[in-house]
């Protein structure tokens, strides 16, 4: 990876170009620009929390979400905004260890949280496992949503590893186990719009090892 | 978004203090709903009050043999609690058949209890909307209506409560406890803690401004199988066009409550003692003076189908 050259353009130049023809068409869908705001803002506050083990003091109009703040304000702009309204899970992110949508939490809401993003989770280095997953199954095509989706599995196993139950358990009383089944209905708040979804479902089939994802629910 | 100022509050009372005394405050909570209206500026409140702080995040056991569930458990930590899963599935399961993993992480019980409709008007500033702005219309009557209520609703809205989960908590009695800025307690049952829509849809629930709740009440476990079944567009991650919270006993008889519907999770109890004679009975009784439009009539067979696959996995169990 690194010692490829390096390209000039960015994901984001290109983006940012492209949400002209976005609006220009009617479609708000890529949404990559703040939330618009109107009207007199708000006195700046406050506010401290960690994002990747790092210590960020931001000081912010309330309105910020904790997406934008993330995007606009500390340039990590791994974590992605798609809907803006928590319909596609593009921005998933990690609070205090549990996944959220970034785009409809305030960032003032999280003094004192410990926020991990991708770009904590792995490096291109040294990837997170499912990370490397998603790489060798190809659990993406155009990549916007992997972020979210990848910061989504990590907590989609924990939440497994936890005992937290799902729709699609015939039994409630049961520990979960990551079937199939099971994984594709934890990951119903991620989107796809190239379709990746069932490549995405055999990465985290890898990840959780071939005897646990084989079993039928 | 329009500006606001924004507090973390730290004792109940001061919170409603906060939002009762200031018109235009308001509450927020996971803000997953709240938030959402403020971007397309369907909510504008001048001053949020972050209730995240104020501890009502367990779930214990009452005197009488229930459970007092915390307005600030999640969602997610509720559906999961093993007293809830054994003694009280049917919570669970509406919960786990809601909104996503990332979204029930963040809600909590009250902020689910008062979330507002998904009418597709009510969430477009451009068209007329008596519940966003009261006196302006309605677009939906006469308009796309397929997702809307079939009964309980008004000549000034026709529009449901979305949430799944007080669905649930309608079929087991729940009570919505509250205290307000003077320090007085309330307990509302969920029965009436939805209001129909009548002459001011703008007002969702019979909380006033600045009524803080605090915790929801089960009342002793009823025992019986316990079943959420939601019918909805795509498999996972859609609202409800018809749900189903019922528990069946093994003689057959038992309680279902409808979502999907009507502005509130809609229960008719003379239609429960229905049950015995079959899905048919129950709802022709249930559904008595529907008033559907032409295009969520199907409403009404499949809220009668819904049932029917309900109580025949009822009488699977109660055979094997
Ligand atoms: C894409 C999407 C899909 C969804 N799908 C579903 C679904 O299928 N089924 C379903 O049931 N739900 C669904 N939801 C709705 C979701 O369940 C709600 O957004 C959530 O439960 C609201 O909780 P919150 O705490 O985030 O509310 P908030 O947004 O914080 O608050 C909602 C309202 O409650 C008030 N409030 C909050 N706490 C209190 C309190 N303690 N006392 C008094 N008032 C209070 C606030 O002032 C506000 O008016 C979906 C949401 C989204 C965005
Ligand atoms: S049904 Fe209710 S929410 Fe929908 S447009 Fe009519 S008044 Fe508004």
């Amino acid at each position: 990876m690194s010692d490829l050259p390096k390209l000039e353009i960015s994901r984001r130049g290109v983006l940012a170009g492209t949400a002209v023809t976005a609006v220009l068409t009617g479609n708000p869908a890529l949404g990559a620009h703040p939330t618009p705001t109107q009207g007199e803002a708000a006195p700046p506050m406050p506010v401290r929390f960690t994002v990747n083990g790092q210590d960020q003091r931001l000081s912010l109009d309330p309105r910020t979400t904790l997406l934008d703040a993330l995007r606009e304000h500390l340039h990590l702009t791994g974590t992605k905004k798609g809907c803006d309204h928590g319909q596609c899970g593009a921005c998933t992110v990690l609070a205090n260890g549990r996944r959220i949508n970034a785009c409809l939490s305030l960032a003032v809401m999280h003094e004192g949280d410990e926020i991990t993003t991708i770009e904590g989770l792995g490096t291109p280095e040294k990837l997170h496992p499912i990370q490397a997953a998603f790489v060798k199954y190809d659990g993406y095509q155009c990549g916007y949503c992997t972020p979210g989706q990848i910061c989504s599995a990590v907590a989609v196993l924990d939440e497994i590893a936890r005992g937290v139950p799902s729709h699609v358990q015939a039994d409630l009383m049961a520990a979960p186990r990551p079937t199939n089944l099971e994984l594709r209905e934890r990951m119903s708040g991620n989107i796809c719009r190239c379709g990746a979804y069932s490549n995405i479902a055999e990465a985290l089939a890898e990840v959780v090892g071939p005897a646990a994802a084989g079993a039928k629910a | 978004m329009r500006a606001f100022t924004y507090e973390r509050a730290k004792d109940p009372i001061a919170a409603a203090r906060a939002v009762a005394e200031r018109p235009g405050a308001k509450f927020i909570a996971g803000g997953t709903n709240l938030l959402d209206l403020m971007k397309i500026e369907v909510e504008t409140p001048t001053h949020l009050v972050d209730v995240q702080d104020l501890g009502f995040d367990r779930i214990e056991p009452t005197p009488e043999g229930g459970l007092r569930i915390g307005a600030l458990v999640t969602n997610t930590d509720l559906a999961a609690d093993a007293r809830i899963r054994r003694d009280y599935a049917v919570l669970s399961r509406a919960i786990l058949a809601g909104a996503s993993g990332q979204l029930r992480t963040k809600a909590p019980t009250a902020g689910n209890l008062l979330q507002r409709t998904r009418c597709p008007y009510f969430y477009d500033t451009n068209m007329p909307c008596n519940k966003r702005q009261p006196g302006s219309g309605c677009a939906a009557i006469g308009g796309y209506s397929r997702p809307l209520g079939v009964i309980g609703v008004s000549k000034a809205c026709i529009a449901t409560f979305p949430g799944d989960m007080a669905v649930a908590l309608r079929v087991l009695d729940a009570v919505v406890e509250t205290v307000d800025a003077a320090g007085h307690r309330r307990a509302i049952p969920i029965a009436g803690f939805h209001r129909l829509w009548g002459d001011t849809p703008q007002q969702d629930t019979v909380l006033c401004p600045g009524e803080l709740v605090t915790a929801v009440t089960l009342p002793r476990p009823l025992g019986g199988s316990h079943f959420y079944e939601k019918v909805r567009d795509r498999a996972s991650f859609a609202f409800a066009l018809v749900s189903v919270a019922a528990v069946i006993q093994p003689d057959g008889t038992g309680r279902a409550a409808f979502g999907g519907v009507a502005p509130r999770p809609w229960r008719v109890e003379a239609a429960d003692l229905l049950l015995p004679q079959g899905a048919a009975t129950v709802t022709a009784r249930a559904f008595q003076g529907a008033t559907p439009t032409r295009d969520n009539a199907f409403k009404l067979p499949l809220a009668t189908r819904a049932l029917a696959a309900v109580m025949a996995q009822a009488a699977s169990r109660t055979k094997a």
